[in-house]
């Protein structure tokens, strides 16, 4: 019990963010740079970023194509890994492309699709894509190959139809990679959505970190680049709640079954 | 005893292999010719050396391996894939791990579009009779080998087959367990009145559970010999690992693997 205290996973985080912020505010009242604020003088320009609105129209510009590249990126993602898992020629078919731009440092697609498609949201939401799904692609393809062969031939056994084998069976055997993926993937797409703002025009939240910095207000660059990290993470959170809500388990011990059984 | 050896000859094969052979792509053959009858209502083992095919065998009857030669015949029908009068135990359990123990026993009538009320009935009974009373909700990781293998024997028994296959069912069991195992498994024989075919390449284990014994050959298999065990199982269960005749047939089998273990 004693242990299980001290190893808690909440304990932890609350402790390793607590030690980020004391360095930081150490780091900003050295100061190691004239452009690196302190925490509370960043926490000060959040607050007022809050308070005067500019921070909620911001997120919500970069939510538009944040939310359609990532929906599009799951849907699609998950689709097309499952069946190049089930499908050997759609696997010979797509898995080169999506091994290629999970390897490949995809932001340097960026000025293509900006020529290709504008400075508008197209673009943006397709840069979220190109980041997103490949990971997600490639988590479903292998979550699926992998589906351990006894429950495969159990379903047989059992005469399953190829649809419930799919949807009975495999799915649900490869559902903690392919939500491993999901995580990954939307994690990536947050990255691709700030490099859009950045990159193509300046808007929501890439808006204030470029203009920020470019009138020298360290503190509300620090705050938007803060902030959008948090939400990042408290966005890959909640899709560890959904999938345990939709599966009700706990993922270890998922694991510790699948290893558990003899080979 | 006298009276159950004379009426072995008239019962009729539930399961009968015609010349079957099996070349795995590489070249590797595991089967070679194998012709077998299994008579209903019994249980006949398939012992062998590790590796000699017995599991290859169990699959092509399950029809999971299509044969490279020959055909198998189940209660008169050529097998061509699974079937709703066979059901399958399987050596590495193969439990469903994100489902409980009353969805996994119930999975054959789900997938057969039971009724959820209807299956979980049956899958209950089942439940019960393979000791698994008050599990009914857990999941399969919370359960000991010997445990799991006991839900995937209720599963096979729910979807009420006429031919059970089992490969090594106990294999990944610990010894005691296996024991206990053994001797819940010849009530159940008694009870169920099926024909099952069992993989073992335990010889105690096929001696003590078997009303006939088919010992394969070493790769490519050929049936070797059957020995049909002279041991009466009306008795108690502990008496038999001491009968003379359950020792013998032991060692007589024991006799003729050895070579192929040396």
């Amino acid at each position: 019990m004693m242990r299980e205290g001290l190893t808690h996973p909440l304990l932890l985080r609350v402790l390793s963010v607590a030690l980020v912020v004391g360095a930081w505010e150490y780091a900003g009242r050295v100061p190691i740079s004239p452009a690196f604020p302190t925490f509370q003088e960043t926490f000060a320009a959040f607050l007022e970023m809050v308070k005067d609105g500019t921070l909620a129209k911001a997120t919500w510009i970069t939510l538009k194509p944040l939310a359609l590249g990532l929906f599009t990126s799951v849907v699609f993602g998950v689709a097309i890994g499952t069946l190049m898992g089930l499908n050997r020629f759609a696997e010979w078919l797509g898995s080169p492309v999506f091994i290629i731009a999970q390897s490949a440092p995809l932001a340097a697609l960026i000025p293509i699709l900006t020529f290709a498609y504008g400075i508008g949201l197209t673009s943006k939401v397709l840069t979220v894509c190109i980041m997103a799904m490949p990971v997600i692609v490639l988590n479903s393809l292998n979550a699926v190959r992998h589906t351990p062969n006894s429950l495969v031939e159990m379903g047989r056994a059992f005469l399953a139809s190829r649809a419930k084998l799919v949807t009975k069976i495999i799915l649900p055997a490869a559902s903690p990679m392919i939500f491993a993926g999901l995580r990954l993937g939307c994690a990536a797409g947050f990255v691709g959505v700030i490099l859009a703002e950045l990159l193509i025009t300046p808007t929501g939240i890439g808006d204030i970190i470029t203009y920020n910095q470019s009138i020298a207000e360290y503190p509300k660059m620090y705050a938007a680049i803060a902030f959008i990290i948090v939400f990042s993470v408290l966005f890959i959170e909640a899709i560890e709640w959904l999938e345990r809500a939709l599966f009700g388990r706990n993922k270890g011990q998922f694991h510790a079954e699948r290893e558990t059984v003899p080979a | 005893m006298q009276n159950e050896k004379q009426s072995r000859p008239s019962t009729p094969a539930m399961v009968q292999v015609r010349g079957v052979s099996k070349v795995y792509e590489g070249g590797v053959e595991a089967l070679n010719g194998i012709t077998l009858e299994f008579p209903q209502g019994q249980l006949t083992s398939l012992l062998g050396p590790s590796g000699c095919g017995k599991t290859t065998l169990l699959k092509i009857i399950a029809g999971l391996i299509t044969p490279t030669a020959g055909e198998v015949h189940v209660d008169g029908k050529k097998v061509t894939g699974p079937g709703p009068e066979r059901a399958f135990v399987f050596q590495d359990f193969a439990l469903m791990p994100w489902a409980d123990v009353m969805r996994n026993v119930a999975f054959g009538l789900e997938l057969k579009g039971v009724k959820r009320s209807e299956r979980e009935a049956i899958a209950s009974k089942y439940i019960q009779a393979v000791g698994l009373k008050d599990f009914e909700r857990a999941h399969p990781h919370e359960l000991s080998g010997g445990m799991r293998q006991r839900v995937g024997l209720a599963r096979a028994l729910a979807v009420n087959a006429k031919v059970l296959l089992m490969d090594e069912p106990f294999s990944a069991v610990d010894e005691q367990t296996r024991r206990k195992f053994q001797e819940d498994l010849l009530q159940l024989i008694d009870r169920e009145r099926k024909t099952f075919i069992f993989v073992t390449h335990s010889i105690e284990e096929a001696v003590y559970v078997s009303d006939r014994v088919v010992l394969l050959s070493r790769r490519p298999s050929r049936v070797s010999a059957i020995i049909e065990p002279d041991i009466s199982r009306q008795d108690d269960p502990d008496k038999i690992r001491r009968d003379p005749a359950y020792l013998d047939t032991v060692e007589n089998i024991w006799q003729g693997l050895k070579h192929y273990v040396e």
